[in-house]
């Protein structure tokens, strides 16, 4: 474990790239936010930490790619997981025609709609969050995920990914959104529909949207 | 337009009614205001709109005399036409009406948040920074994208200020709450754990408050005020550096009512330093409402024809930021 390289600062963890007994690997550290209180820090860290790791597997065993865990360091809030090398979907996306944002959005959806079907919501279902290695598509950082089969938590997940589309790709985000919900509506059959319409709600719910907070569609 | 030298501005969105003077340098020549303070709770938005139509006339007076002008020398009147009160907005809009066909010069609404967004990217000269806009009806965390201020974060349901507004009433530590909190939070040594909910890039403050309140009856003020703001403004924090991250802007603009609060100004400086972000913060002259900010974005949206007739300007109470179109940047 001697030659750690930074590859990523990002905003809650430091991720370093090296060798985990032969394996390619990623060090995912936490690190401590010199802006928070000490004890709250510390509390965050670990439950995430933990969270994390059994989200990551429990993923992976309902059939939605994520990285292979090899070791999980609660006190140095560390997970060690497999390198996969793919490229963001937010890179990829400014260069994807229709068809393409199609066909990937698909792909997403079906994946969402395992997971919800296994009990899992993801918490932080933005671009950067999906690589892509050849068509397939990989889920990562499940920090703010949770097991939970509530219907407001399956929606808050979809609206924050639509909403995240709308910042950073307004262009594409309608079709994108449309080709995510026709998918996680096949793969999750009956209540899906349910779902979409909570996404809906939960949007109107936001400050000053249109369509007033106690309406219905 | 390059006649255009000085803009009056009308701010009536909640419980501030102010009017302003801006030059088109974007030099604040006036900035008068009248608050309305509630006898107990929070704003009656009918009281509220009372008190402001009472101290209107006074406060533009104020305003003009400040600036050394009289009404012939403003070459436009801008009001703000929303997000915020519907009675408030209408008594607003119509004294800048008022104004605008006395002088003969145009109307022209303005978004509120864009306001307190554009006062505050004058002053510090950054082109494009992140922004967190903190007030007592909004927590935004917004860059501008493809035209707009898009939001990246916000509050699912409260904002930060009416969140800690409502505590420091609970306790009965008046108005306005956020310093007196801040001054026992200085005291607190326990941190209490209370609800620290983000999604996403989301925030909730409703269960933290209810929380806190809760726990009022047998925690130690200190120690709760201290542990409150630690979670609220870490929260906000949270979202901040993820929004850093992701869009990779060089600097972050701190602006609205509860930007004044060192705390919390302390907090995302640290987080900016970890990002090699620069950190800017509005003067606490024009963090909270006021009408020279209406009068300087008004300035921005005349330069690109944003003026609107009297009979169609409507006030737009829900008129959310990123529905509004930023034609003055690129």
């Amino acid at each position: 474990m001697a030659d750690l390289k930074l590859i990523k600062r990002g905003a809650e963890a430091e991720l370093y790239r090296g060798e985990w007994l032969g394996f390619d690997a990623i060090f995912k550290r936490r690190v401590r936010k010199a802006y928070r209180n000490a004890d709250l820090d510390r509390l965050i860290r670990s439950t995430r930490t933990s969270l994390e790791a059994k989200l990551l597997s429990g993923a992976k065993r309902i059939g939605v790619p994520t990285p292979v865990i090899y070791s999980v360091d609660l006190h140095k809030t560390e997970i060690v997981m497999s390198y996969i090398d793919g490229t963001t979907l937010k890179k990829l996306l400014p260069d994807m025609g229709d068809a393409e944002i199609n066909v990937i959005f698909s792909v997403v959806g079906d994946c969402v709609a395992k997971l919800h079907r296994g009990g899992i919501v993801h918490g932080d279902l933005t671009t950067s969050n999906i690589l892509v290695i050849n068509g397939k598509i990989f889920f990562i950082d499940f920090g703010l995920g949770e097991y939970t089969e509530s219907l407001e938590a399956r929606g808050v997940d979809i609206h924050l990914m639509r909403r995240a589309l709308e910042s950073s790709h307004y262009q594409s985000s309608r079709l994108a959104y449309q080709s995510f919900a026709e998918a996680y509506s096949k793969t999750l059959g009956d209540g899906a529909e349910e779902v979409l319409r909570r996404v809906g709600e939960i949007r109107r719910r936001g400050r000053y949207v249109d369509g007033g907070r106690c309406m219905v569609d | 337009m390059s006649s255009v030298r000085y803009v009056l501005g009308i701010e009536s969105t909640a419980h501030t009614f102010g009017c302003g003077v801006v030059s088109s340098e974007g030099v604040v020549l006036s900035n008068s205001k009248s608050e309305y303070v509630p006898k107990a709770g929070g704003i009656h938005p009918r009281e509220a709109s009372q008190f402001h139509a009472a101290n209107a006339s006074a406060t533009i007076r104020d305003s003009l005399s400040v600036a050394k002008m009289d009404l012939s020398q403003i070459d436009a009147v801008a009001f703000s036409a929303g997000p915020g009160l519907g009675p408030c907005l209408r008594t607003g809009a119509t004294a800048a009406r008022m104004l605008s066909l006395m002088a003969g010069v145009p109307l022209i609404p303005v978004n509120h948040c864009i306001a307190h967004i554009e006062i505050g990217r004058v002053a510090c000269k950054e082109d494009d920074p992140l922004i967190v806009y903190v007030s007592g009806g909004n927590t935004i965390v917004s860059a501008f994208s493809d035209g707009r201020y898009r939001i990246f974060g916000e509050t699912l349901d409260i904002a930060l200020g009416n969140c800690l507004d409502t505590f420091a009433r609970a306790l009965g530590l008046g108005h306005p709450g956020v310093p007196k909190i801040e001054s026992l939070a200085d005291e607190g040594k326990v941190f209490i754990p209370l609800p620290y909910v983000v999604k996403g890039q989301d925030v909730s403050y409703s269960g933290l408050l209810t929380m806190a309140i809760r726990k009022s009856k047998e925690s130690d003020p200190n120690d709760l005020s201290l542990s409150l703001l630690e979670v609220a403004y870490g929260m906000l924090a949270e979202v901040t550096e993820r929004a850093l991250a992701h869009t990779e802007k060089p600097s972050l603009l701190l602006t609205g009512g509860v930007a004044r609060s060192q705390r919390l100004q302390r907090m995302l400086e640290s987080v900016c330093r970890e990002h090699a972000a620069r950190f800017h913060v509005v003067a606490p002259e024009v963090a909270g409402d006021n009408g020279a900010m209406i009068a300087w974005a008004g300035y921005l949206g005349l330069l690109k024809g944003q003026e609107i007739q009297v009979e169609k300007s409507f006030i737009k109470p829900k008129w959310r930021l990123d529905q509004v179109e930023v034609p003055w940047r690129t």
